[in-house]
């Protein structure tokens, strides 16, 4: 046993080395994605890893590892679950035979996401278990069970930690690494594994006859926890229930629900003890529409009647505010803060400095002022700060919703924007479409060469396996061109005049036209330690006319004078020297 | 009620908050002290505002309530009046005296408070300013502004200041270990100066 400083992230990966785990897949999604890069960080490593170029794909391929016996587990973040869902739903039915775990983090505020979705919904809808931590201590522990449970009652287990686990961090109490691992074996049973509808009808009720005996072995492994202490109780889920155990009064009962499915016999024993419960959960009221069935003649507050929110994260604060309207509490706890200081300018995330990305939309504004400018997930999406990206759905959307516009008789040239990693995801088949229908648009792949937003995970563009072998990298040009594009020109966005210039042929152009931004991250190209030199400006020259700065880069700024003044940010790409219309900013030295 | 030492690193995306952080955790692990925090990843790292949340002695959630941190350090002095609303009343800020003016200003033409205008903004606090961009310099390498100001907070701290010394020592790659040293080592003596 040894303690640690651990991102919950890193808790959960080192839980999966003391379970022997086999085989890791996911797709790269905040706040997940430290799952995987931790077991990939292992100098040694006795298991198989890859980041897959989806959910669906990550997912199908840790099941497949699963049926071979081998203990597996696949990441996401909770709308990747979304692309996942097809197997899952299925999954339940074939079952698991090495421990599976599908682990799909939630984003409560969405600090980083598109939607607050509840991960818990797919589990009911799945009926397979589910496991919400409360802590990072109970996200290590939790993990470990995971697998044991998945092997005991032959189904995937979800397991849903939020934000506030993920990147959480605590002292942890960890144990060795397991030395136990599996070669896999795969058994044929097409009974199993072959949904035809003459199979699935049984696998189906099998399913629903398994599902007393998930409650119980869920309910054994002690996460669900209560304790009475008076008429009043409060029950909490997640996160929320630490959040809970730090404002709560001494003579109020607690219950915590930290698995499901929940026994219901239990819960109503429970509910039936108290004359007023609060349920506090995150998302969605899952807990709640439980409780509220067996409580007939109890007061419940939660969700449903608006004492405790729909939407958004709770903190120690707001638990302590629904407490007060549930009249458990008589005052908040917490001393009113100074009030936040009125008109700061805010300090939203940007593109980096020396981001090819930044420059590539310049040149589209330029080249396609009246246009309409659909994208996607990833860094870039930042681009909404240069006002060339107008809608954002989920992965892959850029091209699809730009089609959509294109065929709807919209006059304006449609230019759509997605990166490498996202093309790979779920883009290449709206290209497919977009061609094989005759869509007038254009399609910039912003090609990085990684998964730049999530951390830098490699992905097929990147020529290297998350296991650290190099690998045959996909050529985005060949794939174009073979989804039947007749226009494909790759440019270097760090020439800003040749990319201005093919985006202007792209333009006047028929049908579907790809334009392939290819230059490395400016983050991975540092760390290789490419180093391109700074830019900076002579006041002599600079007339501050603020053509640089409307660029939108955070390397540059305006002196006293208002002159441009470019800071140590600067990564050396220049394109601002080709912006200046009075030629004032050029390589350090070199004048 | 947790009766946690709370402390609130505020900066900027890229500054070093995610390391300043784990060295604090690190010296709770040597003194058997409980800890809990939390810190912004994803899209927030990218130059925007970044938090990162400590509890020293913390045994339940780590989010620390607006009005309940003891102690900030600002790695950026606008970010410093940002967050001032996660203070107690008079508590202790250790600032960085710089900052850097957001993107937002060019772009959308917003006015940017001056230094002074900000450091009025903090007066019912008990301020320390550091120029640590000036210290990271003499250390040898701007990049440890950081541990610069963790380093000036180190008086403030309920923990010794050998063991954030040694946290540090656990916590950086080794060969920037002397530069990290000298960085902590002339932040605690500003620190202390300004006691």
């Amino acid at each position: 046993m040894v303690k640690r400083y651990l991102l919950g992230n890193e808790a959960i990966a080192h839980a999966c080395i003391e379970a022997g785990i086999d085989f890791a897949s996911g797709y790269p999604g905040t706040p997940s994605s430290e799952v995987v890069d931790t077991l990939r960080a292992q100098k040694e490593r006795e298991f198989y890893i890859e980041w897959s170029v989806n959910e669906k794909v990550a997912f199908e391929n840790a099941l497949a590892a699963s049926w071979c016996g081998l203990r597996s587990m696949v990441t996401m973040k909770h709308v990747g679950l979304n692309v996942a869902a097809d197997p899952l739903m299925t999954s339940a039915y074939t079952g698991a035979k090495g421990g599976f775990v599908v682990l799909s983090a939630d984003d409560p505020y969405a600090h980083s996401s598109q939607n607050e979705q509840d991960t818990r919904r797919y589990a009911h809808f799945a009926k397979i278990p589910c496991m919400v931590p409360a802590s990072v201590q109970e996200a290590h522990d939790m993990m470990k069970d995971a697998f044991a449970l998945s092997e005991a009652v032959g189904l995937p287990v979800l397991y849903r930690p939020t934000t506030r686990i993920c990147h959480s961090k605590g002292d942890v109490d960890l144990a060795e690494a397991s030395e136990e691992h599996r070669t896999g074996a795969f058994e044929k049973d097409p009974t199993q594994y072959v949904v035809v509808p003459a199979h699935t009808r049984v696998l189906h009720k099998k399913l629903n006859e398994k599902q007393p005996a998930v409650r119980k072995a869920v309910h054994a492994l002690g996460y669900n926890t209560a304790e009475v202490r008076g008429k009043t109780a409060v029950v909490a889920c997640g996160i929320a229930a630490s959040y809970v155990r730090e404002v709560l009064p001494a003579d109020v009962s607690f219950m915590k629900i930290g698995c499901f499915p929940v026994d219901p016999a239990w819960m109503e024993e429970f509910v039936r003890a108290h004359e007023t419960v609060l349920i506090v959960e995150e998302g969605a009221p899952i807990v709640e529409e439980r409780l509220r069935q067996l409580s007939c003649g109890v007061k419940v507050f939660g969700q449903m009647d608006g004492t405790v929110p729909k939407e958004g994260e709770f903190s120690p604060a707001l638990v302590a505010e629904m407490m007060v309207k549930a009249g458990i509490l008589a005052a908040s706890p917490f001393q009113a803060p100074a009030a936040a200081a009125p008109g700061l300018p805010p300090r939203p995330p940007v593109l980096c400095a020396g981001c090819p990305h930044r420059s590539v939309f310049y040149a589209i504004k330029r080249a396609f002022p009246d246009g309409i400018y659909p994208s996607d997930i990833g860094c870039y999406t930042l681009g909404l700060q240069l006002g060339t990206v107008d809608t954002t759905i989920c992965m892959g959307a850029s091209v699809t919703v730009g089609s959509g516009i294109a065929h709807s008789g919209e006059e304006r040239p449609v230019v759509a924007t997605i990166g490498d990693s996202t093309f790979l995801h779920t883009g290449i088949q709206g290209l497919i479409n977009a061609v094989y229908n005759n869509a007038e648009m254009t399609l910039v792949i912003l090609d990085n060469r990684i998964t730049a937003m999530t951390g830098h995970q490699p992905n097929p563009c990147t020529g290297e396996t998350a296991m650290g072998a190099s690998s045959v990298p996909v050529s985005l040009e060949a794939l174009c061109r073979a989804c039947g594009v007749q226009f494909v020109e790759t440019v270097d966005p760090y020439d800003f005049t040749a990319s201005l210039q093919v985006l202007k042929e792209a333009k006047a152009r028929p049908g579907v036209k790809v334009v392939i931004a290819k230059q490395a991250c400016v983050i991975t190209a540092k760390r290789a330690k490419v180093r391109r030199g700074r830019y900076v400006v002579d006041p002599e020259v600079c007339t501050a006319c603020g053509a640089c700065l409307r660029f939108g880069c955070p390397a540059i700024g305006r002196d006293e004078n208002d002159k441009a003044v470019i800071n140590e940010l600067c990564n050396g790409c220049g394109v601002c020297a080709d912006l200046c219309p009075t030629g004032a900013i050029g390589k350090e030295g070199r004048r | 009620m947790s009766s946690s030492f709370d402390v609130l690193i505020v900066g900027i995306g890229g500054q070093g908050t995610i390391l300043a952080s784990n060295i604090i955790g690190e010296a709770c692990l040597i003194e058997e002290t409980p800890i809990k925090g939390v810190e912004t990843h994803g899209m927030a790292q990218r130059g925007g505002s970044v938090e990162s949340h400590v509890r020293i002695g913390g045994e339940f959630g780590p989010l620390i309530v607006p009005g309940g941190a003891d102690l900030m350090i600002a790695l950026d002095l606008l970010e410093a009046v940002r967050y001032r609303h996660y203070l107690k009343k008079g508590a202790r800020i250790i600032a960085n005296d710089h900052t850097v003016v957001p993107t937002s200003v060019h772009m959308q033409s917003l006015d940017m408070p001056g230094r002074d205008a900000l450091v009025a903004d903090l007066a019912d606090f008990d301020l320390t300013l550091v120029d640590a961009a000036d210290l990271a310099a003499e250390a040898g390498n701007l990049i440890v502004q950081n541990v610069v100001m963790l380093g000036a907070a180190a008086p403030s701290f309920p923990l010794k200041p050998e063991s954030l010394e040694e946290a540090v020592r656990r916590s950086v790659p080794p060969k920037t270990l002397d530069l990290n040293l000298r960085a902590f080592a002339l932040g605690r003596e500003a620190g202390l100066k300004k006691e």
